[in-house]
């Protein structure tokens, strides 16, 4: 079966390359996309409680939406291909962000902020030196799941004209073809195992020894 | 130094004010501690000295500078500030930790490494194995010996303390605030020290101001306060004890009179409170005890005569 799924593979390099290129592109924007929303969302909700409260729980409900769901709901509007997949998978990437940005700041001890503007820091200062680094590694686990997230969750890109590895998997459905349906799983799990493990390790470097349990 | 001029402040939603027309002056070199029950508004004031907190009503002056006019973070630049829960970066080392308003200063990397090894140095850290080390790798009182070098780490003239030694151990606590005194001794600050602790207030202040519901009931120095309560609050804030607690605050060589002596009687170091030597007292029988300087020198004796008349005759020092 798996050298079944090879001999596909070699006999059909260009389209495959494609597909790698545009699932690593959708998943890689995607989750840019999402960081620079959510992150910068997050940290501005943080001092104001009434907009934590809300963005915390429509994180909590983006969290509950199946994948499919999404993109269900994003085709009516946006209609197929490559936009509205990584639009689909963007709203995908935001929840497990903000709710681990949210998490890592609200862990910053209030005595630890106190302390810092009894010192005279600015508020700028306080984030950028106090409560950032200390939630910093809260951030990365949000990145490293929405990572993983994204990345399986763009074979779905395929239902609505997105592309990506996805692509061999329906047609392996539609045809009964289980080759070339590994040929879009195999290298998709790979792909999720490798985005976990070097997120993993990215956040590990980036905890800062003191906070290094 | 410090003036506190008719302050006042409502906190939104409560229905009375935390601090209700406190005036308070505190001059240079002093040690200002403010004391009362929880709610009394002891730390509402202190925090509206670097306007963590700002008074709705009052004027609160800073070096004759009215401080509603100066940019808070300037202001709290230069003075230092020490709480509780010490509030250390825990992803910072010791040294940077120290090193924090030195660096927001803006103040050579050379010049704040040498600055962070004589503060640590001056709080008992040796520099050299505590500079790298991380805030959880310390005890509690170690950290606090951190966050009082942090106060200091720029020099400020003026410092805050909201019960700093308050979550220590009472041995430790002891210890730091012997060491505080030390150092304040090298290096002459004024302190505005908040605590509810009234055996710290009459050791470290040079005047105790005790507060009631926002309010100064009395503002006195330590031995003022014992042999003069203003009203029946001050005198149940003090304890039953408060003549224990005068007698701790007398010095042994001063009351110490001639008198006869037998030569087994007990001596007592010329340093030592009245206390002390009451405790002695009531050990031994109520015989005479010899008071020694630091050549072992018998300076004069102390009896249970002695020490009730020292009590009456000095209800201020």
């Amino acid at each position: 079966m798996l050298a079944e799924a090879w001999r596909y593979l070699v006999a059909h390099p260009a389209p495959f390359a494609t597909a790698l290129a545009v699932h690593v592109a959708l998943s890689a924007a995607a989750l840019a996309i999402a960081a620079f929303v959510a992150i910068p969302a997050a940290i501005a909700a943080n001092r104001r409680p009434a907009l934590a409260i809300a963005l915390a729980n429509s994180a909590n409900v983006g969290r509950t939406l199946p994948s499919l769901a999404v993109l269900a709901l994003v085709m009516p509007v946006l209609g197929t291909g490559f936009v509205p997949s990584l639009l689909a998978l963007t709203l995908l990437a935001l929840p497990p962000i903000v709710q681990n940005t949210l998490a890592g700041l609200r862990s910053v001890e209030a005595d630890i902020v106190d302390a810092a503007r009894g010192m005279g820091m600015t508020a700028r200062e306080i984030l950028r030196r106090v409560e950032l680094p200390i939630a910093l590694p809260a951030i990365f686990a949000g990145l490293r799941t929405a990572a993983v997230q994204v990345v399986s969750g763009a074979v779905l890109a395929a239902f609505i004209g997105g592309g990506g590895l996805g692509d061999f998997i329906t047609a392996g459905i539609a045809m009964m073809a289980l080759p070339q349906l590994l040929v879009g799983a195999i290298p998709v799990t790979l792909l999720a195992l490798g985005v976990d493990f070097g997120f993993g390790a990215l956040q590990r470097r980036l905890t800062p020894a003191g906070l290094r349990a | 130094m410090i003036a506190l001029d008719g302050v006042r402040k409502r906190f939104a939603g409560a229905t009375t004010a935390a601090v209700d027309g406190v005036s308070l002056d505190v001059a240079a070199g002093e040690i200002c501690v403010l004391i009362g029950p929880s709610g009394c508004g002891k730390t509402t004031t202190m925090r509206m000295i670097n306007r963590m907190i700002d008074p709705d009503e009052g004027r609160i002056l800073v070096d004759g500078r009215d401080i509603a006019r100066v940019d808070p973070v300037e202001l709290r630049r230069g003075i230092g500030y020490v709480i509780q829960q010490v509030g250390l970066f825990p992803h910072l080392t010791i040294a940077e930790n120290v090193a924090t308003v030195p660096r927001l200063l803006g103040w050579s990397a050379a010049r704040v490494t040498q600055r962070v090894d004589e503060l640590l140095a001056l709080v008992d850290m040796d520099p050299a194995l505590y500079r790298a080390r991380f805030p959880r790798e310390l005890s509690g009182g170690q950290k606090q010996r951190v966050g009082v070098a942090r106060a200091l780490a720029a020099d400020p003239p003026l410092l805050l303390m909201d019960e700093p030694f308050g979550a220590l151990d009472p041995l430790t606590r002891a210890a730091l605030q012997d060491e505080f005194l030390r150092l304040l001794r090298e290096l002459s600050k004024t302190i505005v020290f908040v605590t509810h602790d009234m055996d710290e207030a009459l050791k470290l202040g040079t005047r105790i101001a005790v507060l009631r519901e926002g309010r100064v009931v009395q503002y006195d120095t330590p031995a003022q306060l014992l042999a003069h309560p203003a009203d029946a609050f001050v005198e149940s804030f003090v304890g039953e004890d408060r003549a224990l607690k005068r007698l701790a605050l007398m010095t042994a060589s001063r009351y110490a009179v001639p008198m006869a002596l037998d030569a087994g009687a007990h001596r007592l170091q010329a340093g030592a409170s009245l206390r002390d030597a009451l405790a002695l007292l009531l050990q031994d029988g109520a015989r005479p005890l010899a008071v020694i300087d630091t050549r072992d020198v018998v300076v004069g004796g102390l009896d249970l005569q002695t020490i009730r008349a020292a009590l009456a005759a000095a209800p201020s020092m």
